[in-house]
């Protein structure tokens, strides 16, 4: 039954990730991207990683998929438009460089490369895999979890700063022009 | 119980599908989507194996990745919102402004 439903959601995962990658509209290629993720999150499930698979559908499917969808509608993208003899080219040396690495990967795992045998099963601590999950986040990877909350703040602050772009700082600049440093920053800010 | 050869399988098929988009596509947009889609299949082979292994730390790392992910996100999209504003384009390959 689990192996059932595997190859289903593995067989969606692959189309639909297909789909992102040929589909011409950036909005069909975003909705699929979601199928994807959804069906990914699946297989979690299925790998009884109950918490990274709600996470995967919270963070990926939710917030990430919200973001790439609003930039989407925001710069009003229509059908790529992809002709041309160098654009052609470029498009069969991209296949033949996926088909080549794909066929590697593949000949790796029939030689059975070091795979190793499984672990034996653990004692049952009797915690359920959320409660194990958070056990270890919160004592051998504290550090790592909390470095995190730094990336998190790093990307917020740059996105801010990026996307406002050059005529909000150049406004700031002048509204701050009363400071010495004020249009010096602002042309400094231009480049 | 799915075999690990399988996953691995999957994982490196999701993979090779976001290496073609990043060099087949030239709207920015996709290839952020063909990024995603290859660190998806990094999560996916960890989690595989730490059912493999029979170890969560696995599980800790895809959430790792996961916040990584969702940083480089943010930050890559001001910046193709920025680079649409200044050249009004998306597309990677008429963005020349650094060729020399």
């Amino acid at each position: 039954m689990i192996t059932v439903l595997f190859v289903a959601f593995a067989a969606i995962l692959v189309v639909s990730s297909l789909l992102v990658i040929l589909h011409r509209s950036p909005v069909a290629s975003a909705i699929f991207l979601v199928l994807a993720f959804c069906s990914l999150a699946v297989i979690y499930l299925l790998l009884k990683a109950e918490f990274i698979g709600l996470v995967q559908i919270v963070v990926y499917a939710g917030a990430i998929m919200v973001l790439f969808l609003f930039v989407i509608m925001y710069l009003n993208l229509g059908r790529d438009v992809e002709s041309g003899v160098t654009i052609a080219l470029r498009r069969g040396l991209g296949w033949l460089l996926g088909a080549v690495l794909l066929a590697e990967g593949v000949l790796f795992l029939r030689h059975g490369a070091a795979l190793g045998p499984e672990a034996p099963p653990p004692l049952d601590p009797g915690l359920g895999n959320t409660q194990q999950v958070g056990l270890l986040l919160y004592s051998r990877y504290l550090f790592p979890f909390e470095i995190t909350s730094m990336l998190l703040l790093v990307a917020m602050i740059g996105a801010v700063v990026i996307a406002r772009g050059r005529r909000a700082r150049v406004e700031a600049g002048e509204a701050a022009a009363a400071g010495p440093a004020g249009p010096a920053a602002a042309g400094e800010e231009d480049a | 119980m799915i075999p690990l050869s399988w996953l691995l399988a999957l994982s490196a098929t999701l993979f090779c599908i976001g290496v073609v988009g990043v060099l087949v596509r030239r709207n920015a947009l996709i290839i952020f989507m063909s990024i995603e889609l290859m660190l998806n299949a990094a999560n996916l082979a960890f989690v595989a194996f730490a059912r493999h292994l029979h170890s969560v730390d696995g599980q800790v790392i895809v959430f790792f990745v996961m916040t990584v992910a969702a940083a480089e996100v943010a930050v890559g999209l001001a910046i193709i919102v920025n680079m649409f504003r200044l050249r009004e384009t998306v597309f990677v390959d008429e963005i020349n402004l650094l060729k020399g």
